[in-house]
């Protein structure tokens, strides 16, 4: 299931590993995707931690870890193709995995309803 | 917030409008920077800068008087003739950054939007001359190769006019002053129009197949990659030309007479350098450098700081101006850039980035 941050991250939990990208609304926000920075395999971060950075044409943004956790695998993918988080934020657009150390923090994330008015309050 | 006559049309072509230097202006439309970059490379691209400062200014004797706040030579521009300048203080800092047209018995000046309160009050309390703004003409910029061709099947004449050249023409029906200039390092026009004809003509011209609109974010990348400065970022008044690397822009009259502020300073540097000056870097992996990003040398020291920087759709890659110490500013320098803590390998190199393509006839 999939499940938002306020920061626009949505991260979908498969055992204890969370896939983590940015919404389509942030990705929309940004524009044209032209550099990402993903971490790599080992690092470990607390919740709201600088984790990644995406860069569009216009500026660059911090992505927050909205887990804490240690990251298991870095979408390289988009070092060479960074407009896939333009083209598919939710699906090839994803940023990295973490192996999630707190579930509790999870509880504390919108479910896409949720989320769905929070940017529609924005 | 100001509003220009285009506003109505930026939103209905789907602007996304953001304040810039007191006006609401589109950074880009539903297409997209990269994309608005792209198209104005390859065909024309309609942009709005009405928000910069339209100027009349006529003195006795014509030119005389500008020079006595600009390095370069207006006495010597022939009618219809357009040339880059800047305004200097005392120090020989710039100003700002223009443009002036010899138009016969008066000069036009188009000046940047942010500045152009304060260029009309320094430009009044140091010339004996009579300066005031242009308030009922908008102003739009035609960019890109297929600019001429547009511009053509309107009046003919335009495809005859040289790069830096301005006239006085009609272009169905309504009455302008066009010149062969811009700010994308392509060939292109600037049209100065009555605000009454400006949604008219901008209409007219986005019929055509080859022109779609774009904002201020492209008209920055494309800028960026031809290597021009943009003023508060490159150039400010702790700048003098010298440092800008704009030296072309003080003819050789102008370097024998001097006779323009900081003179003696700018001359100076022109013959023994600047301490430090203006340089094109070019990062080796593919993260931007933002202005602001320090400069440092193989051995860690500060060397400078990135004044303009992003992602040159045309490049396909980061670009990125800025300043460093002259000893330094060799092409093909290597230098780090210090960007989120870690220093990231960058060459020093010519530019622009991408090939200017002006219409010199």
């Amino acid at each position: 299931m999939l499940k938002f941050s306020k920061d626009h991250e949505w991260v979908e939990v498969d055992g204890d590993v969370a896939t983590v990208g940015i919404t389509q609304y942030a990705a929309d926000a940004l524009g044209d995707v032209v550099f990402v920075e993903v971490p790599e395999a080992g690092a470990t971060f607390s919740q709201g931690d600088d984790a990644a950075v995406v860069e569009s044409v216009k500026a660059a943004s911090e992505v927050y870890a909205p887990l804490s956790g240690e990251v298991t695998e870095g979408n390289q993918v988009l070092a060479d193709n960074p407009g896939m988080v333009n083209e598919d934020p939710l699906g090839e657009g994803w940023f990295f995995k973490l192996k999630v150390s707190d579930a509790a923090e999870l509880e504390e994330m919108m479910d896409e309803d949720a989320y769905n008015e929070f940017i529609a309050d924005l | 917030m100001q509003k220009t006559p285009l506003y109505d049309l930026h939103v209905e072509l789907g602007g996304k409008m953001v304040e810039f230097a007191g006006y609401q202006m589109p950074v880009q439309y539903p297409a997209g920077v990269l994309s608005e970059h792209q198209h104005t490379r390859e065909s024309a691209s309609l942009f709005d800068v009405s928000h910069m400062g339209q100027l009349i200014l006529k003195s006795t004797v014509l030119g005389a008087e500008l020079e006595k706040l600009v390095p370069s030579s207006i006495q010597n521009l022939t009618q219809g003739q357009t040339r880059y300048t800047v305004l200097l203080n005392e120090e020989g800092g710039i100003l700002d950054d223009l443009l002036v047209t010899h138009r016969g018995d008066h000069l036009y000046l188009v000046v940047n939007a942010s500045r152009k309160d304060e260029d009309l009050a320094y430009l009044r309390q140091h010339l004996d001359a009579e300066i005031n703004y242009i308030e009922e003409r908008s102003l739009i910029a035609l960019q890109g190769p297929k600019a001429v061709d547009v511009l053509s099947a309107l009046n003919p004449v335009c495809a005859t006019m040289k790069f830096m050249t301005g006239q006085t023409l009609e272009l169905a029906g309504m009455s302008v002053y066009i010149t062969r200039s811009g700010y994308t390092g392509e060939d292109g026009f600037e049209i100065s129009v009555h605000n009454n004809d400006v949604e008219e003509l901008s209409r007219l011209l986005l019929e055509s197949e080859f022109v779609k609109p774009a904002g201020l974010g492209a008209r920055d990348s494309l800028r960026l990659e031809a290597g021009l400065c943009l003023y508060g970022h490159d150039m400010d008044e702790t700048i003098n030309p010298i440092q800008a690397g704009l030296r072309w822009i003080i003819q050789k009259r102008r370097r024998e007479e001097k006779g323009f502020p900081g003179a003696d300073k700018i001359l100076d540097q022109l013959e023994n350098g600047p301490e430090k000056i203006r340089v094109g870097i070019k990062p080796e992996g593919r993260a931007p450098a933002r202005e602001g990003v320090e400069i440092v040398d193989s051995d860690g020291n500060k060397i400078g700081v990135v004044t303009s920087g992003g992602f040159g759709p045309t490049v396909q890659g980061p670009v990125a101006m800025g300043y460093v110490e002259a000893s330094k500013s060799g092409i093909g320098e290597k230098i780090n850039l210090m960007i989120r803590g870690k220093a990231m390998p960058a060459n020093i190199v010519e530019m622009p980035f991408a090939p200017h393509r002006y219409y010199r006839g």
